[in-house]
C-alpha cells in the first residue's frame, strides 16, 4: 500500500498533511470504523435479545441444562465444556493473528505464511464446532410436551433428573399414510411426525409412577419448577396440545421459543462471520504465499484481516457470555 | 513540496488515465461524476415521491371522487377513477421512505458530500474511488428495487415508512405485506450497503486527507457537517440493518421476534412471546438519528451559503462545531420520544422527554448564529441565499413544535395526528429540501460550470416558501383539531366535516408548489446545457473549491494542491482590499489568524 507515513517536515501546529492525527492509512481506518457499524448491528441483535430474555426472566431456559454435549462422550452431563473448548479455539487463533501480523511487521514471509494458516484452522475447528454444536441442539436428547399456551413441559424422576420421553413412553404402531403425488397429496408441515403421540405419552407417564412434570418456572432457587404427581398427570392431560423433540424456529423442547430463536439467529450471524473470516484469510493466505505483500514490502493487508477477525473473536465472547453464561 | 496527499492520489489513480465512456460517465470513480449521478437519481426519485404526495393530497381533499389523473397512473388501483383503499396506503408509505432515505438521504448527503470533500479539503478525491464508485452503484441498485416493487401484483408496502410489525411481519395481513415489502426490505438492505461504504470514504477522507495546513479548526462547516453526518450513519443505520434482518426471519423462517400470539381470519398463528415494541425501539433507534443524517448536510450547506452571501464571517464558528457534535450525541439517546404511545413504560416516556428538550439547546445555538450571521451584512439575495433564509425559517417554526412533540404529556394528546405531519414535514423535510436547493443553487457552477437562471431561480424560492407554508402551517390545527394522519379518508367522521376545506386549501397548494418544481427543473436540465458560463468564483468565496479549474479533471487540481493558511470565513477582514480572502492566501507580514 502506499500509504505509509509521511514526515513532511512541517513543525507546531500547522496541519501538514497526511496520516497525520491517527497515524493510520486510509484502509486501516475504513475497517475501524466497520467494526463499529458491525458492532452496533451486533448490539442491536443483543439487545434485543435481553429485551425479550427479561420479558421472561422467569421462565427462560437454564443454559447448564441445555448445553451439556461434548462430541465422543453420549449420555454424558458436561455442561459448558465443549463451548468452552471453542472459545479457547477461537481466542488462540487471535493470538496466532498476532503473532502473524507482528511477524508481518517484521517482513519474515515464512512466519505470517504459518500463523496465517494456524489461524485458519483455529477458524475452521469453531466452525465446524458450532456446526456441531447446532445438530446437537436441533435434535436435542429429552423430549417435551407443549400445553396450550405455548409452555413447554418437562419430564424428571423423583429424585429431579431429567427422564428423556423415550424413558418411559412406548411408541404404537402407527400405519403412515404414504403421500405421493399420485394420490393428490403433498407435505406441507407434517414432513416429521414427533416419534410418540401425545395419548402414547400420557400412557407412558400414568404407567410410570416416578416420572414428574417440570414446568419452565423458575422457583427461587433458581430452579425449574417440578409438580406434583397428581399435578404431573392434571397438567399434561389438559393442557398439553403436542409433543417436541428437539429445537427448530417454532418450538423448542427447552423451553420459550424466542431462546432457540435467539440461538439459532445470532450464533448464526457470528458463525456466517467467522465464515467469512475464514475465506478472507484464506484469500490473504494465498497471497502471503504468493508474494504479493512482499512485492508491497507492507504486510498491511494481514494487519486490516487481522483487525476484522479480532472483532469476530471479540463479539463471540459476548455472544457466550450472555448465552452461556449468564 | 509533494505532500502525502500527491503521492497517494497518484499512486492509486494513475494507471486509468485513459477514459472511455463508461468509465467516465457510466462506471465513473471521480468523485464529482459521482456526486452529479446522486444527484440526477436523487431528482428522479424526489420526482416520484413529490408525484405521490400530490395523488394522496388529492384524495384527501376530494375524497372518493373519481380523478382522470389517478386512472392514468393508478391503473387497476383506480377503478373508475377512485382511489383505492391499499394504494393511498401504501402512496403514503412509499412517498416517506422514498424522500427520506432516497432523495434528503443519498440524494443530499451523496451528493454534496461527494462534490465538497474532497474539493474543499483539497484532496485529489475520495480516500477510494473505487467504494465510493460501489457505493453509488449499490444505491441505484436499490432504487431500482423499490421502483420495482411499485409494480408488484399485489401492491408495494403499505404498512408506513416506519414499517411496523404485524402489517410488516405477516406476509398476509395486508396486500401490500407480501412481495411489496420484501422488496422493500431488500431494496433498505442494499441500501444500508451503500450508505455504510459511502459514510466510510466520508469520514476516513475527511481524517486523512486534508491538504497541508488544512486543521479540523479551519474546516468549512460544510465539511464538518458531512464529517458528523457520516458517522452517525455509521452508528445508526446498522442498527436498522438488525431490526430488518430479524423482521425477515420472522417473515418467512417463523421466528417469534417481533410476533406475539395473534389471531388472523379465525386461525391462530404459531408465534408467542415477540414484541412489536422491540421492533419500534430498533427501528427508532435509526429512525431519530436518521433525522439528524437528513438536516446536518442542510446545516452545514446553509452555514457557508450564509457567510458567503452575508459577506461576513459565519457567527460562532467553535459553537457551530460543539453544537453540531451535540446534536449528533444527543440524536442517539432520543429515540423513544416516537414510542410515547407504544406501550413502554410511561418513566422511560419521562427520561426521553429530558433528552429530546435537550436538542432544543444545540438547535437554538444554531438558528442564532445563522441569524447572527446575516445581521448588518452585506447580503447577497441570489436564489441560493433566499433559499438558507427559507431554511431557517422552517427550521425555526418545525422546531418549534418538536418542542412541544417532544414532551410526553402533550405528545400524547396530538400524536399520530396532521399536527406531527406539520412538524416533521417542516423541520426536516422543507428545511432540508430547502438546504439541498440552496446547495443546488450555489454549487451549480462548480458542478457543471455554467450558472443556473437567477429568475427562474426566484420564482422558484417564492412559490416553493409560500406553498410550504400553505401546505403545512394549517396542518397544524386540522392536527390540533384531531385529524389523524394515515387516514384514506376522513367523510365517516361528522366531527372532522369542518375540516374538509382547510384540506383542500391545503392540496391546492400542493398542487401549485408541486407543478412549480417542473420550473426548477427546466432550469436544472436547461442550464446543464445552455446556461451561462460561470467565472472562476461566482460567488466569491473563500474555500478551496472555488480554486479549482472549472473544467472538470482528474485530481481536482492541475499541478500541486492548494496549502491553507487561513479559516475559511474571512469575509471583509479589516486590512484587506477585497472583501474576503481564500484559504489559499499566505497571510500578510504582522497579520494575525482571526480567532475563532
Amino acid at each position: 500500500m502506499s500509504t505509509t507515513v509521511v514526515n513532511t517536515g512541517t513543525e507546531g501546529k500547522t496541519w501538514g498533511g497526511g496520516n497525520q492525527p491517527l497515524k493510520a492509512s486510509y484502509g486501516k481506518m475504513m475497517m475501524w470504523f466497520f467494526i463499529v457499524s458491525d458492532a452496533l448491528t451486533f448490539s442491536g441483535f443483543l439487545a434485543a435479545y435481553g429485551f425479550s430474555r427479561f420479558k421472561f426472566i422467569e421462565s427462560w431456559p437454564i443454559a447448564d441444562e441445555v448445553f451439556t454435549h461434548v462430541p465422543f462422550l453420549h449420555g454424558q452431563e458436561l455442561p459448558m465444556i465443549y463451548v468452552a473448548f471453542m472459545t479457547f479455539v477461537l481466542i488462540m487463533s487471535s493470538v496466532t493473528m498476532v503473532l502473524a501480523v507482528d511477524a508481518g511487521h517484521k517482513m519474515q514471509k515464512t512466519k505470517v505464511t504459518w500463523y496465517m494458516f494456524l489461524t485458519i484452522i483455529g477458524g475452521l475447528i469453531f466452525v465446524g464446532s458450532q456446526a456441531w454444536e447446532w445438530a446437537t441442539f436441533i435434535k436435542g436428547d429429552y423430549g417435551a410436551i407443549q400445553t396450550k399456551g405455548g409452555n413447554i413441559l418437562q419430564f424428571v424422576d423423583t429424585e429431579g433428573k431429567r427422564v428423556a420421553l423415550g424413558d418411559f413412553v412406548v411408541a404404537g404402531h402407527r400405519d403412515r399414510t404414504a403421500h405421493e403425488r399420485k394420490n393428490g397429496l403433498w407435505f406441507v408441515d407434517e414432513g416429521t411426525l414427533p416419534t410418540y403421540t401425545m395419548d402414547e405419552v400420557m400412557h407412558g407417564l400414568e404407567s410410570h409412577e416416578n416420572v414428574l412434570v417440570r414446568t419452565q418456572m423458575i422457583n427461587e432457587h433458581g430452579e425449574k419448577t417440578v409438580l406434583s404427581r397428581a399435578e404431573s398427570l392434571k397438567q399434561v392431560k389438559e393442557n398439553g396440545i403436542a409433543v417436541v423433540e428437539g429445537a427448530n424456529l417454532k418450538v423448542n423442547e427447552y423451553g420459550s421459543p424466542l431462546f432457540a430463536d435467539f440461538f439459532f439467529f445470532i450464533t448464526g450471524f457470528h458463525g456466517f462471520h467467522v465464515f467469512s473470516g475464514v475465506v478472507i484469510n484464506i484469500i490473504i493466505f494465498f497471497n502471503v504465499i504468493l508474494g504479493t505483500y512482499e512485492k508491497r514490502r507492507s504486510y498491511e493487508m494481514v494487519e486490516k484481516v487481522g483487525l476484522y477477525w479480532h472483532f469476530v473473536d471479540l463479539v463471540w465472547v459476548f455472544v457466550f457470555t450472555f448465552f452461556y453464561l449468564v | 513540496m509533494s505532500t502525502h496527499a500527491d503521492t497517494h492520489a497518484h499512486d492509486d489513480h494513475g494507471h486509468h488515465h485513459k477514459e472511455t465512456f463508461v468509465t467516465k460517465y457510466i462506471f465513473s470513480q471521480d468523485h464529482k461524476m459521482i456526486a452529479k449521478q446522486y444527484l440526477i437519481t436523487g431528482t428522479i426519485m424526489g420526482v416520484i415521491g413529490v408525484l405521490m404526495s400530490l395523488m394522496f393530497r388529492m384524495q384527501i381533499a376530494w375524497p372518493e371522487e373519481p380523478n382522470v389523473l389517478f386512472e392514468a397512473l393508478l391503473g387497476k388501483w383506480a377503478p373508475d377513477g377512485v382511489m383505492d383503499a391499499d394504494i393511498y396506503l401504501a402512496l403514503v408509505t412509499i412517498h416517506g421512505t422514498i424522500m427520506v432515505f432516497f432523495v434528503l438521504t443519498a440524494g443530499l448527503s451523496g451528493t454534496f458530500s461527494n462534490l465538497l470533500i474532497p474539493l474543499q479539503i483539497g484532496a485529489r478525491d475520495m480516500a477510494s474511488g473505487f467504494l465510493n464508485m460501489v457505493s453509488y452503484w449499490l444505491f441505484f441498485l436499490s432504487s431500482v428495487v423499490m421502483v420495482i416493487s411499485l409494480f408488484v401484483e399485489a401492491g408495494p408496502a403499505a404498512a408506513g415508512w416506519t414499517i411496523y410489525p404485524p402489517l410488516s411481519a405477516l406476509p398476509m395481513a395486508q396486500g401490500g405485506s407480501g412481495m411489496g415489502m420484501t422488496l422493500w426490505l431488500v431494496s433498505m438492505a442494499i441500501f444500508i450497503a451503500s450508505s455504510l461504504l459511502g459514510s466510510l470514504n466520508y469520514i476516513v477522507t475527511v481524517i486523512n486527507l486534508r491538504t497541508k495546513g488544512m486543521s479540523m479548526t479551519r474546516l468549512p462547516l460544510t465539511i464538518w457537517a458531512f464529517f458528523v453526518t457520516a458517522i452517525i450513519g455509521v452508528v445508526s443505520f446498522p442498527v436498522l440493518l438488525s431490526a430488518a434482518l430479524l423482521l425477515i426471519m420472522d417473515r418467512s423462517f417463523g421466528t417469534s421476534f417481533f410476533l406475539s400470539d395473534i389471531f388472523i381470519q379465525g386461525e391462530v398463528l404459531h408465534y408467542q412471546g415477540g414484541s412489536p415494541v422491540l421492533f419500534e425501539h430498533l427501528f427508532w433507534f435509526l429512525g431519530h438519528p436518521e433525522v439528524y443524517i437528513v438536516i446536518l448536510p442542510a446545516m452545514g450547506l446553509v452555514s457557508e451559503i450564509m457567510a458567503s452571501s452575508s459577506r461576513k464571517p459565519i457567527f460562532g464558528y467553535r459553537a457551530m462545531i460543539m453544537s453540531i457534535l451535540a446534536i449528533a450525541f444527543l440524536s442517539t439517546i432520543v429515540w423513544g420520544h416516537h414510542m410515547f404511545i407504544s406501550g413502554m413504560n410511561p418513566f422511560l416516556g419521562s427520561v426521553f422527554t429530558f433528552t429530546t428538550l435537550l436538542i432544543a439547546i444545540p438547535s437554538a445555538v444554531k438558528a442564532f448564529n445563522w441569524i447572527t450571521t446575516i445581521w448588518k451584512g452585506n447580503l447577497q439575495m441570489n436564489p441560493a441565499m433566499l433559499f438558507s433564509i427559507g431554511f431557517v425559517s422552517t427550521f425555526i417554526t418545525g422546531g418549534l413544535t418538536g418542542i412541544i412533540l417532544g414532551d410526553s404529556a402533550l405528545d400524547i394528546n396530538v400524536h399520530d395526528t396532521y399536527f406531527v405531519v406539520a412538524h416533521f414535514h417542516l423541520v426536516m423535510g422543507i428545511s432540508a429540501l430547502y438546504g439541498m436547493f440552496a446547495g443546488i443553487y450555489h454549487w451549480f457552477p462548480k458542478m457543471f460550470g455554467r450558472m443556473l437562471n437567477k429568475n427562474l431561480g426566484y420564482i422558484h424560492f417564492w412559490v416553493t416558501a409560500v406553498c410550504a407554508y400553505g401546505v403545512f402551517f394549517p396542518m397544524h390545527f386540522i392536527g390540533m383539531a384531531g385529524l389523524p394522519r394515515r387516514y384514506y379518508t376522513n367523510s365517516n367522521f361528522p366531527l372532522f366535516d369542518d375540516l374538509a376545506d382547510v384540506n383542500v386549501i391545503i392540496t391546492i397548494f400542493a398542487l401549485v408548489g408541486g407543478v412549480f418544481q417542473l420550473v426548477y427543473l427546466y432550469n436544472f436540465f436547461s442550464s446543464i446545457f445552455f446556461g451561462k458560463k460561470t467565472v472562476q468564483n461566482p460567488w466569491r468565496s473563500t474555500t478551496l473549491e472555488w480554486t479549482a479549474p472549472i473544467k472538470h479533471i482528474h485530481g481536482n487540481w492541475e499541478g500541486e494542491i492548494p496549502h491553507v493558511y487561513r479559516w475559511s470565513y474571512d469575509y471583509n477582514k479589516p486590512g484587506h482590499d477585497v472583501d474576503f480572502v481564500p484559504q489559499n492566501v499566505p497571510l500578510k507580514e504582522g497579520e494575525e489568524e482571526l480567532h475563532h
